[in-house]
């Protein structure tokens, strides 16, 4: 038969371009739109080498910001800031990318039985798996070769270009491959795609903890996505790195190809086993159902939001550190009032951080609303004495208590790990950290509110909802580097939270944009009871 | 009898779609009604609305004695639903769902969905995602029966059943009868409804083109006669598709020419006689056939797949 294995492979793979002709292009066209903003605006505010110089010395000393966007290895050329600044972020968003294009193609194709229509015509066992890998590498050859356009358009060197466009491209394909492996484990397209995303949060969380200094740059290597920043794009380029993402993407591949001539079509890796014959007394209302289907999303976010505060909060002892025995940063480090200055402006970015993030899983928990009106589960509820407002209910409580949760957790964490590697005070810390990551509580709240806005009134469009989540995001995570105009800025609620610790904390923008979600939230409700279900 | 389900004149759209056309249903409490149609009539679109789920255009809807919108919740009391298309949620047991789905609704009779699993062969330790279509059915049929609804909505639910288990569901419906329930059955197949049902209304392009016992629907229709005669038939010209070969005599007669027919065949001599009432399938075909011109179904059907996305 493995004569035949690929037969087919051609057609999945234009019917899989077919079927992403909007979002493949959208995520390509986000990546290097973001690329290129981002060198257009270094242009325009660091025109002279000396003053790229000056702004590279002071964020290379500045710990925080090297866990979060990676050192800067030459600051002389706008190439070498571009890299810099998107390096991380595009990283991700080559590996979100691929991660989520092969689990569509694969493991969510066949959880809806789609796979086996297909698999059924005269298509070799592993065709789809190799189709969607092709579209991955299509999608990643694009943003390479687009990212490399526009940085030689902003007049940079071909080999730095070059150089970056082909390790965002690399660190994509690792993914893709790591997807493919984790398409053939788990038996959910959900399932699958927690697993590489879980994947990617760790290579990111290994990668801040060897740039934000103190001697442990090896763990960066553990990391591809530290691979990607090792590349050195515009700054002697190390082209043998680029070995490392794809020999690891071919190995994953190999794995997957094995898997998945091992399986059954429709099984996972895991045996399932049986439930209970009846359910538990307490799963007798439309908000106990909507608990069992969305504990398990929120325990894994708990659990990566446990160890990311856990790690952010312990590398806190580093950043000060650093300051100490860099001049150049001492001056700053005066100007944002001493170490402690530094310490709480650190802390406050984290905080933001983290709330964005949890607005992903509010927004994802908000969406499930859809997920099971579409995919037929909601009615058989509805049938039952159950109005809408209490289904939809049910689910929203998640968005609403546990993104609340959620930053409890990472705020807890992140300042036991902060005491602790400070030898300071723990309570006052977890009390500080707790303050800064549920301070982010209202923005995370509107941007849900947004998407139940998009769900209950135009309910084809849910997938905007999480455009919401895409502007409010860039705006407040590009915005300030880009110099956007104020009212650019003010349009993301996460622009107006208070900048804790260390900042005042003032309610009226809390309250202003807390009552914002309320609005949205039940514009989207009142949608929902008025318009047609199913 | 009062009414357990009246509509009159409904009317839905999607888009350029006009699924419901002005439709008509009545049913009586305590009758099986079937309610019959091709793919894409807008049987589904019909029981959509009656469950409030779908808010019609216009026309009036009733439903033991509520409105379907309006009074959505304290009706889904009273009533148990069974989809065309069962799906299950794939972490759930189906036995879970069973008892979800029955205390959604006011709870459930133990007793009765042992009984149930046991006579459905279903086991309820599955998990959702690994039942087959035909499972899936089965507990949506045992979640529907295993309580005490006054109304029992069927959008086809014996798709995917094999016909062991289609003779059990037929035992269930007459119990659920027998115990004073209304069941409104959606089908298009013939026999089920044949079986079945008390009353019929048989829908096309989003209208009701007939209803009434089954009775009352063939008296509208005519009987086949098929005889062997003694001499040269007659050629009656109140007879329908009539065909002689020899001495024999096929045609179809309208019911009130049954007894005139008779008489003229008794006239010449009969040797052998076979008379078959129309089955329903023969009236259901008349009526499709007789204007396919009004509107292909399958354009319907796509259409309004494509609104319930």
């Amino acid at each position: 038969m493995s004569g035949y294995a690929l037969t087919g492979t051609g057609t999945l793979y234009r019917l899989a371009l077919r079927r992403d002709r909007i979002a493949l292009p959208v995520w390509v066209y986000i990546g290097t739109g973001m690329v290129a903003s981002t060198a257009f605006s270094f242009r325009k505010l660091y025109g002279d080498e000396a003053s790229r110089r000056t702004f590279a010395a002071g964020i290379d000393g500045n710990g925080s910001l090297r866990a979060l966007y990676g050192p800067i290895f030459d600051g002389s050329t706008i190439g070498g800031l571009t890299a810099w600044r998107m390096g991380v972020f595009g990283a991700v968003l080559a590996a979100l990318m691929s991660t989520l294009l092969v689990v569509r193609h694969t493991r969510a194709e066949e959880e809806d039985g789609r796979l086996e229509l297909v698999g059924a015509g005269a298509v070799g066992r592993r065709a789809p798996l190799t189709a969607a890998l092709a579209t991955a590498l299509t999608a990643d050859a694009a943003l390479a070769a687009l990212v490399t356009a526009v940085l030689l358009a902003a007049g940079q060197s071909l080999a730095g270009a070059l150089a970056f466009g082909l390790a965002l491209g690399a660190t994509g394909l690792f993914f893709a491959a790591l997807a493919a492996v984790t398409a053939q484990v788990a038996e959910t397209g959900r399932a699958a795609n927690g697993l590489a995303g879980a994947a990617i949060g760790l290579a990111f969380v290994l990668r801040a903890v060897g740039d934000s200094g103190s001697g442990t740059g090896w763990v960066s290597w553990l990391s591809p996505i530290g691979w990607s920043e090792q590349v050195r794009p515009f700054a002697g380029e190390r082209w043998w790195v680029l070995a490392l993402p794809l020999a690891g993407a071919a190995l994953l591949t190999l794995l997957a190809r094995t898997l998945v001539e091992h399986r059954d079509l429709g099984a996972g890796m895991l045996a399932q086993r049986p439930g209970p014959a009846t359910a538990a007394p307490r799963l007798a209302s439309a908000a106990a159902l909507a608990a069992r289907l969305q504990r398990g999303a929120l325990i894994g976010w708990a659990l990566a939001f446990a160890v990311g505060g856990a790690v952010f909060g312990g590398v806190a002892k580093g950043v000060v550190d650093l300051v100490g025995d860099n001049r150049q940063m001492a001056d700053l480090m005066a100007r944002l009032g001493g170490q402690q200055g530094v310490l709480n402006s650190y802390l406050s970015t984290i905080a933001g951080v983290f709330g964005m993030i949890a607005a992903v899983y509010a927004v994802q928990s908000v969406l499930r609303l859809r997920a099971e009106e579409a995919g037929g589960r909601a009615e058989p509820v509805l049938a039952g004495a159950v109005s809408r407002l209490r289904w939809a209910g049910g689910h929203l409580l998640f968005p609403l208590l546990g993104s609340a949760v959620l930053l409890a957790v990472v705020g807890a964490t992140a300042g036991l790990t902060q005491g602790a590697a400070l030898g300071s005070g723990t309570g006052q810390a977890v009390g500080r950290m707790l303050g800064a990551t549920l301070v982010q509580l209202p923005a995370v709240w509107l941007t849900a509110a947004v998407a139940l806005a998009v769900y209950g009134l135009l309910p084809r469009w849910t997938a905007a909802g999480w455009a919401g989540f895409g502007v409010f995001v860039l705006i407040a995570w590009l915005g300030p580097i880009l110099q956007l105009p104020q009212w650019v800025l003010d349009l993301s609620p996460f622009t107006h939270l208070p900048h804790l610790p260390g900042g005042t904390l003032t309610a009226a923008p809390l309250l202003g944009i807390t009552a914002l979600a309320a609005v949205a939230a039940l514009a989207g409700l009142a949608g929902l009871r008025r318009r047609d279900l199913g | 009898m009062t009414t357990a389900i009246s509509v009159s004149g409904l009317v839905k759209t999607f888009g350029r779609t006009r699924a419901l056309d002005g439709l008509d249903l009545t049913v009586e409490q305590g009758e099986v009604h079937g309610f019959l149609g091709p793919n894409g009539s807008g049987k589904s679109t019909t029981i959509r609305v009656l469950l409030g789920l779908l808010r019609a255009d216009s026309g009036t809807a009733t439903l033991l004695g509520g409105d379907p919108w309006r009074d959505a919740v304290p009706l889904h009391r009273r009533l148990a639903y069974v989809p065309g298309d069962v799906t299950l949620w794939r972490n759930l047991s189906g036995g879970e769902a069973i008892d979800l789905l029955g205390r959604l609704r006011g709870g459930l009779d133990p007793a009765r969905r042992a009984a149930l699993l046991e006579r459905f062969e279903l086991d309820p330790t599955k998990k959702g995602r690994s039942y087959s279509k035909g499972n899936r059915q089965k507990v949506a049929l045992v979640a529907a029966f295993a309580g005490d609804a006054d109304l029992l909505i069927l959008d086809e639910p014996t798709s995917g059943l094999d016909p062991l288990m289609e003779e059990v569901f037929r035992e269930c419906v007459a119990e659920a009868r027998d115990r004073g329930a209304t069941v409104l059955l959606s089908s298009h197949i013939l026999s089920e409804v044949e079986a079945l049902c008390d009353r019929v209304s048989i829908i096309r392009a989003g209208r009701t083109v007939e209803t009434g016992t089954l009775a009352e629907l063939r008296h509208l229709t005519r009987t086949s006669v098929d005889a062997e005669l003694a001499g040269p038939p007659p050629r009656p010209a109140y007879a329908h598709d009539l065909t002689v070969d020899g001495n024999r005599l096929r045609c179809h007669v309208d019911t009130e020419n049954l007894g005139t027919l008779l008489a003229e065949l008794t006239a010449v001599g009969v040797r052998s006689l076979t008379s078959r009432p129309p089955t329903l399938e023969e009236l259901f075909l008349r009526h499709y056939e007789s204007d396919t011109e009004a509107g292909p179904a399958t354009g319907t059907d796509a259409a309004s797949e494509a609104a319930a996305r």
